[in-house]
């Protein structure tokens, strides 16, 4: 059997290799989203991002544990950094998820973010693709550690949860701006740490000064994902959202609008591969670099001059 | 030379020296490789489930317990039971030749001992995942 009709059969394995496919296939990668796509849009999808050892794994563990409970079923993709100088990444986030492993329902899957930035790999929206085409109720992704700018997340997730703890503190003036816009649901982990208490009526004072949709402000939300405590309240505020975007088109503008980025997205990746098939591009490259290194060309003027070649 | 390798680290059975699974784990992703690291503890059933979400080109366990001759079999077993003949199970520990040999007749790649050199390692996993890819029909 090929490998479409395992994945459609309900093959784990071939789940498994689609997203490989997906990921490094970038000949194929569009015809497998041809028959993929058209059975997506039916998958919940949860993006939960913050700092680096914010917790990130555990609270989505944990969050695992309560859907299965409910009988859903659950994708996850877990992102972290590719080394830009050796290519070579440790995907550690499988440490902290094994509360559900030998759990048929889950499929766990981490990535590398190949040096893609903005906080998931160019490759994960086809992950989601492939683990919701695969009939996954809910998808939950996390991201690299991040900071201030590092915002796909909000891109192609249904709620946004925002993970801070108590030592995220000094940054928040930073955060104002990028991360904590993209939060629909604010949950301060390891909320058992001294100052948490204070820092969640800082945050929740951030919220309240700050300027959000009719009907949804974030809830800030105290939790201790080690410690398995708050986490249902977080869980509630997930469906309360759920609820939230469910009503007056919420949800379609949503989606509408990060169809448009992920159109933009394409459509750079697109250039991109052009540029590694057009046969002298490198040597176009070096050529440009020279000019461009002693003044003669601006970078913009040179990749004007690269991109009228692409299109010829 | 075969890109993307993934490699699932995991250090199977019940004794806590994982500071030989941290270093090669760490060496191969110096290596340019990406490294799914499991940590400690880990069944056959758990590093087979693992490797098959992770669709990883090798699985690699490090073993000091001496329980390599039910560990490396077991993983084996589990790997054919679901269908997967392209992965390469290898890995380290203290494990006699004689062993070695006999593991190797059941498919199980070359087993490395103390002292090896992690250049080593990795010749050896860039030359075996370059033959063992295999192209899907989508």
């Amino acid at each position: 059997m090929k490998l479409l009709d395992r994945f459609l059969a309900g093959d784990r394995t071939a789940l498994s290799r689609v997203i490989t496919l997906l990921e490094n296939d970038r000949d194929r990668r569009s015809a497998i989203l041809d028959v993929l796509y058209p059975r997506t849009g039916k998958a919940r999808r949860i993006g939960i991002t913050g700092p680096p050892g914010s917790g990130k794994s555990t609270l989505t563990d944990r969050l695992t544990a309560r859907l299965l409970q409910r009988g859903r079923t659950v994708g996850i993709i877990a992102v972290d950094p590719t080394s830009p100088f050796t290519g070579g990444a440790l995907l550690g986030d499988r440490l902290r998820m094994q509360g559900s492993w030998d759990d048929p329902r889950v499929f766990m899957r981490s990535q590398a973010d190949r040096s893609h930035t903005g906080g998931l790999s160019e490759a994960t929206p086809y992950a989601m693709t492939a683990l919701d085409a695969f009939g996954k109720d809910v998808i939950i992704v996390e991201t690299v550690g991040v900071g201030q700018s590092t915002l796909d997340v909000s891109d192609v997730s249904d709620t946004t949860v925002v993970l801070l703890t108590p030592e995220s503190g000094d940054s928040i003036q930073a955060m104002k701006a990028g991360l904590m816009e993209i939060a629909d649901v604010l949950v301060v982990n390891k909320s058992d740490r001294e100052g948490a208490d204070r820092f969640a009526s800082e945050l929740k004072m951030i919220v309240d000064m700050g300027r959000w949709e009719e009907g949804w402000k974030p809830p800030v939300l105290s939790a201790s994902a080690r410690d398995d405590t708050g986490i249902d309240g977080v869980y509630e505020h997930l469906d309360a959202h759920v609820d939230y975007l469910a009503g007056e088109g919420r949800l379609q503008a949503r989606r509408l609008r990060q169809g448009r980025s992920a159109i933009e997205k394409a459509l750079g990746e697109l250039w991109r591969g052009r540029l590694t098939v057009l046969r002298d591009a490198e040597d176009a490259m070096d050529r440009l670099a020279e000019r461009v290194a002693c003044g003669e060309l601006s970078p913009l003027a040179a990749a004007r001059e690269m991109m009228e070649e692409m299109v010829d | 030379m075969a890109e993307n390798i993934r490699v699932l680290v995991a250090k199977p059975g019940l004794d806590g020296h994982d500071r030989g699974a941290k270093v090669v784990a760490a060496a191969l992703r110096d290596a340019g490789m990406e490294v799914i690291y499991t940590g400690l503890r880990q069944t056959p059933e758990m590093i087979v489930e693992a490797a098959v979400q992770e669709d990883v080109d090798v699985v690699a366990l490090s073993i000091l317990s001496g329980a390599h001759m039910t560990i490396f079999p077991r993983v084996m077993e589990l790997l054919r039971e679901r269908g997967i003949h392209h992965m390469l199970l290898t890995g380290g520990g203290i494990i006699p030749k004689s062993d070695a040999e006999e593991l190797a007749e059941i498919g199980v790649g070359k087993l490395f001992g103390p002292g090896t050199s992690t250049r080593d390692i990795i010749a050896y996993i860039h030359e075996e995942v370059g033959r063992r890819r295999v192209a899907d029909e989508i």
